[in-house]
């Protein structure tokens, strides 16, 4: 590979900053970064990782530009209409700035290809507009162990985070932030809700910033933190982001597990799978007011449970006995030995569309004598 | 404890201004519970709880005056 000869003017002016330097310049010409999804976010990214000098530059779309694009995607232009996104991002990249490797795929990025693709990438950036592809990077760069710098838009709103980059020792990634991605009567992208067309702008422009931050090393990128932006009345509000319990429960943990996911399905379900769990995980559920246990045992039978709060739903009455259960928060069932609750786990995935459904392995026997 | 509530994205439609008082609540948890009862398009939805700016679990317990931010997932890019 060759370094370019940064004593040409093109950098001069950041070079110039010493947060940056000769060094910093060099950094960003060996460091790469994959944009997935070249749209609102992907453009302005695109545009400001290439004249930064980022040595390489991956691009993920298998979209066509569109009329309705060129309000906020500033990459394309008239004569683009029908064109496929990924190959003019890399025309309009190379011509801002050819020293630049591009490397592009015109695929839609899937637990089949992410691993393969992202692994060729220091940095990725999430440019994508749908919940099951967010979900999907954000688990590949926790796998992969790379960082993600994540940014989405609402109207007049955005957020923005890395995540996967730890912090005085802390990671967070995004499900700590939604660890159930919306009803999909709930999901509003660009199309549907609107969009102004300067905040993508804004938000992806921050988050080429973030990815220049990290490869130079220079201020402090915006880990285990959320900015959200208000276009509208200028609010900036940052919260700061903790690990959850439970990401670890749904992340896939290996190369062969994240291949099986289906995000789409995860995203879209409306009837779930029930998931078997253990004492400790259990332990990790109970704790959070939300969660919803229910004891499918006869009334009658001991041992008495007291240690938690939960509700009693004989097996026999499941089925009258539904609408006692929030589709929408978590579920534990138990019963004695854990036979019983895996026919109750059946029963409700079939007949309500309950999000996040638990059984007990073992049954209340079991996890009273582990404790 | 009196928190204010602070909601962002398509949430700020459904209470209609920018900031939105509440009363009689000790965690997020009943935050959560009380405002569905006001505005029962709230159940079902998914956002994240912020209280004065750290994102909680639904046990954490609220001081006087916490503002409370709640969050919404957006997927637009």
């Amino acid at each position: 590979m060759m370094y370019p000869d940064h004593k040409t003017q093109r950098y001069q002016k950041q070079i110039f900053l010493k947060e940056l330097g000769e060094q910093g310049q060099q950094l960003l010409s060996r460091g790469s970064v994959l944009v997935v999804g070249a749209g609102g976010l992907g453009c302005p990214a695109l545009q400001y990782l290439a004249v930064a000098g980022v040595g390489r530059i991956g691009i993920v779309d298998f979209d066509v530009v569109d009329e309705s694009n060129l309000h906020r995607q500033v990459l394309y232009t008239m004569e683009d209409i029908g064109k496929l996104k990924a190959k003019v991002a890399e025309i309009r990249i190379k011509a801002l700035n050819p020293e630049v490797e591009v490397e592009i795929f015109c695929e839609k990025i899937g637990p089949e290809n992410a691993l393969s693709i992202l692994s060729r990438f220091d940095l990725v950036l999430d440019g994508s507009d749908n919940f099951p592809t967010r979900y999907l990077i954000n688990d590949a760069c926790v796998l992969l162990n790379k960082p993600l710098i994540y940014g989405s838009v609402f109207r007049f709103e955005g957020q923005l985070s890395v995540f996967n980059l730890p912090d005085q020792g802390v990671k967070t990634n995004y499900r700590d932030l939604f660890p159930e991605p919306p009803d999909p009567s709930e999901v509003v992208g660009c199309n549907e809700a609107g969009v102004l067309g300067v905040l993508p702008g804004i938000i992806g422009t921050m988050q080429a910033t973030e990815a220049i931050k990290i490869i130079t090393g220079a201020g402090k990128p915006l880990a285990n933190r959320l900015l959200c932006y208000n276009a509208l009345n200028n609010f900036v509000y940052e919260l700061e982001i903790s690990p959850l319990e439970s990401s670890g429960l749904q992340i896939p943990q290996t190369a062969e597990d994240f291949q099986k996911m289906n995000y789409e399905w995860f995203c879209n379900r409306l009837v779930s799978e029930y998931k078997d769990i253990d004492g400790a995980a259990f332990d990790q559920l109970r704790s959070s007011q939300t969660t919803q246990i229910i004891d499918v045992r006869n009334l009658h039978e001991t041992p008495r449970v007291t240690e938690f709060e939960h509700l009693r739903i004989p097996l026999s009455e499941l089925g009258e006995n539904l609408h006692q259960i929030d589709p929408a928060r978590p579920l534990v069932i138990f019963c004695q030995t854990g036979v019983r609750s895996i026919m109750a786990a059946h029963l409700i995935t079939e007949k309500i569309g309950v999000r996040t459904v638990y059984n007990l392995k073992g049954g209340i026997i079991k996890w009273k004598t582990q404790r | 404890m009196k928190v204010t509530i602070l909601p962002f994205g398509k949430l700020a439609d459904i209470f209609s201004q920018q900031e939105w008082a509440l009363e009689g609540v000790a965690t997020a948890g009943e935050v959560r519970l009380k405002l569905e009862m006001t505005f029962p398009a709230l159940k079902g939805m998914r956002y994240l709880i912020a209280v004065d700016k750290k994102i909680v679990d639904d046990n954490c317990v609220l001081g006087e005056d916490s503002i409370v931010a709640l969050l919404p997932p957006f997927s637009g890019g």
